[in-house]
């Protein structure tokens, strides 16, 4: 007897609880969104920048009474740049926090590993990372906000063939980005007319590339060289470029869009041509531009905010955030008609460009998303053409 | 391969293997002094840019970098007082794991305060394209400082250790450690010394390489593998073999580009150091015997 009595009184004890807690989040009115951002280590001269526009986003949106009345709750996990634990963190944002979306990663490497659970788990994920594979072939919960490097590719040679350039060296770093890149402008080359006689990819963290410069200014039929890498190789390129006296254009990617990077390049980075977003000259801009108020509101809060210069990096967060909280509000918490929403989204102006979903098009925007840049006496001013 | 190519990829690789040997000389002279293997020694180096980075608004760069040394000296001076001297006859894998943890704990440190930018400090003569020829090879001034201040820094360690009475005495511990006691050496300090010395020409590297090859807080972890990697070749313990053995490594680098891909570039040292390895473990330039008679 005394028994039964006990066993009931567990049994009552933990079916309060169960329904305690399971009535404390419905009435708390909380939606959960997934960040996964290399807040430290070598990638964070992206994550940090990310993580703290998707903050800055988030804080207005809750000080504005959050959406449809609830209280946007952003969960950011710091994968320092680690694909393992970029897949730990999204297994555990899926199952355990239960997120309706994850924004991030912010490298095309850890995107890549974290892209098939995102679609086992059938959670949406809006990537930071530039690799086209991202996108291609699509996976129907799968996003991502920065342009497509072959439209930094197309740019690239658009910009050479009025230059009237056609032979031309690659030179990579050995990390996704840089991969990814040079695979795309190889591909693309040569229905631009242009040959490319060496293409060579070097350790990522090289601290000295003047062999690389000796090797390619000795084949003198080369008119330019791109470069596909990230902080510091594309600084040091440029200055061993300049310190062996050669003069050829150099062009880099859209990874170069800080106006850090082109003071570390010092007086080497002058006549440096590189596609970017609009953000960084959003001064030149006409008024009439679709994206022009956007991306002021977007510098000035971020710089009032966090008191560094904003950069396009940031900006890929900056617009995953708001493409998920417009999805939330048209779908509400629900996973799957938040996925339907995202890719409904048609001219959803960004700080990337206007972006305009489609079953097939998971990238959303198109090459008018890219202007071409260069730097003038250590500022970005747009790319006239000669 | 035309002459100038020849001549340009020569300098480049003096250029890496001018820093490689210096690094290395710091193994060395703390191998010698204690046995130990100190795997932070590239965070010497790092730290050295990076404080004179920071100091460079307060005072000239002259001055910068000279307080940059004496700073990275006495945080020298500081691990071997905290983790090393009060340590019983170690075993050789205690002392490594624990120099490795010393290395990640400089690393975390620098990352907290300086953050993950890169920084540099300006060139010592011009800018980022000035470029002056030698004959048809083009190259930065820096370059010929950075050749420069790891010459004057072997030549002036020969020196101590040769004809001053303090460098005598920390032969004398490398050489038999109870006898130098029994001499009435105080081989405790010298082992201090010992990690001074090794941070001081770890960070005068780091000031001079700063501007060519950025400083960042990780950019110890790969000059610490390169210059164990030339401490190795020339023969642990040997200084004037390290510079030998750093030039030869880094002039092999530098030529690779022209037969291999240059992915491959790191892979060229970590083969040598491999074959080294299996090979001739006491070393291009050691002996047999001596290694022998050693403990590690």
């Amino acid at each position: 007897m005394k028994r039964g009595v006990k066993q009931i009184l567990l049994g009552g004890a933990a079916s309060c609880l169960l329904l305690a807690s399971s009535l404390h989040s419905v009435q708390a009115g909380t939606i959960k969104v997934g960040a996964i951002f290399a807040v430290t280590g070598p990638a964070s001269f992206l994550g940090g920048p990310e993580a703290r526009s998707a903050e800055m986003v988030v804080e207005k949106i809750n000080k504005a009474g959050g959406i449809n009345g609830n209280t946007l709750e952003l969960i950011i996990k710091d994968s320092a740049g680690s694909s393992e634990k970029a897949v730990s963190f999204a297994k555990q944002l899926i199952e355990e926090d239960k997120v309706v979306a994850i924004i991030g990663p912010s490298t095309s490497g850890e995107s890549m590993a974290v892209k098939k659970i995102a679609e086992e788990g059938k959670t949406l994920l809006i990537s930071c990372a530039a690799a086209e594979v991202i996108v291609d072939p699509v996976a129907s919960y799968v996003f991502k906000t920065p342009q497509k490097d072959s439209f930094a590719a197309q740019k690239i040679f658009e910009a050479m063939q009025r230059l009237k350039i056609n032979t031309i060296a690659i030179a990579a770093g050995n990390d996704g980005f840089g991969k990814a890149g040079k695979d795309q402008l190889e591909k693309m080359a040569p229905s631009f007319g242009i040959k490319v006689v060496a293409a060579e990819t070097y350790d990522s963290k090289a601290t000295d590339l003047s062999a690389l410069v000796a090797k390619l200014k000795a084949d003198a039929a080369i008119q330019a060289v791109i470069n596909w890498s990230v902080v510091p190789a594309q600084a040091i390129i440029a200055k061993n470029m300049r310190q062996a006296g050669w003069q050829v254009p150099l062009f880099q990617s859209h990874g170069f869009g800080n106006i850090k990077y082109a003071e570390a390049a010092g007086a080497a980075a002058e006549g440096i041509i590189f596609p970017c977003g609009r953000l960084l000259v959003v001064d030149s801009l006409a008024a009439a531009n679709p994206q022009k108020a956007l991306l002021i509101q977007y510098k000035t809060e971020y710089e009032a905010k966090y008191h560094e210069d904003a950069s396009a990096f940031g900006g890929y967060g900056y617009d995953a955030i708001n493409i998920v909280a417009a999805a939330i509000k048209l779908a509400g918490n629900d996973r799957g008609k938040v996925r339907d929403a995202v890719e409904g989204l048609t001219k959803f102006p960004g700080v990337g460009g206007i972006f305009s979903f489609t079953p097939q098009d998971h990238n959303g925007l198109d090459i008018d998303s890219f202007a071409m840049l260069t730097v003038k006496d250590g500022k970005f001013i747009p790319y006239q053409g000669q | 391969m035309s002459l100038d190519l020849f001549f340009q990829y020569l300098f480049a690789g003096i250029t890496y293997g001018a820093i490689y040997a210096v690094v290395a000389i710091g193994f060395n002279i703390i191998y010698n002094a204690t046995g130990i293997i100190n795997f932070a020694q590239g965070e010497f180096v790092m730290l050295g840019g990076m404080i004179s980075i920071s100091l460079l608004p307060f005072m000239p760069m002259p001055l910068a970098i000279a307080a940059a040394v004496a700073i990275t000296m006495a945080i020298g001076a500081l691990i071997e007082i905290l983790f090393i001297r009060w340590l019983e006859s170690p075993s050789v894998l205690r002392m490594v794991i624990i120099t490795i943890g010393i290395s990640i704990l400089l690393r975390e440190s620098a990352l907290h305060v300086w953050g993950e930018s890169i920084r540099s400090l300006p060139y010592f003569y011009g800018n980022e394209i000035t470029t002056f020829s030698l004959g048809s090879v083009h190259l930065s001034p820096q370059v010929l400082w950075v050749i420069a201040a790891c010459s004057v820094m072997v030549g002036g360690l020969n020196l101590f250790f040769k004809s001053t009475p303090i460098g005598r005495e920390m032969r004398a511990c490398a050489a038999n450690r109870t006898a130098a006691i029994l001499c009435g050496i105080n081989t405790r300090n010298m082992v201090t010394l010992s990690f001074m010395l090794s941070a001081g020409i770890g960070a005068l590297a780091g000031c001079v390489m700063s501007p060519i090859t950025y400083t960042q807080y990780d950019s110890g972890t790969s000059l610490a593998i390169k210059g164990f990697t030339v401490a190795i070749l020339g023969g642990l313990g040997n200084s004037m073999a390290a510079v030998a053995a750093g030039i030869l490594l880094g002039i092999l680098e530098a030529f690779s580009v022209s037969v291999v891909p240059l992915a491959f570039q790191d892979a060229i040292s970590i083969t040598i150091l491999l074959i080294i390895l299996f090979v001739r473990p006491h070393g291009l330039f050691g002996s047999s015997e001596a290694a022998r008679l050693k403990d590690f």
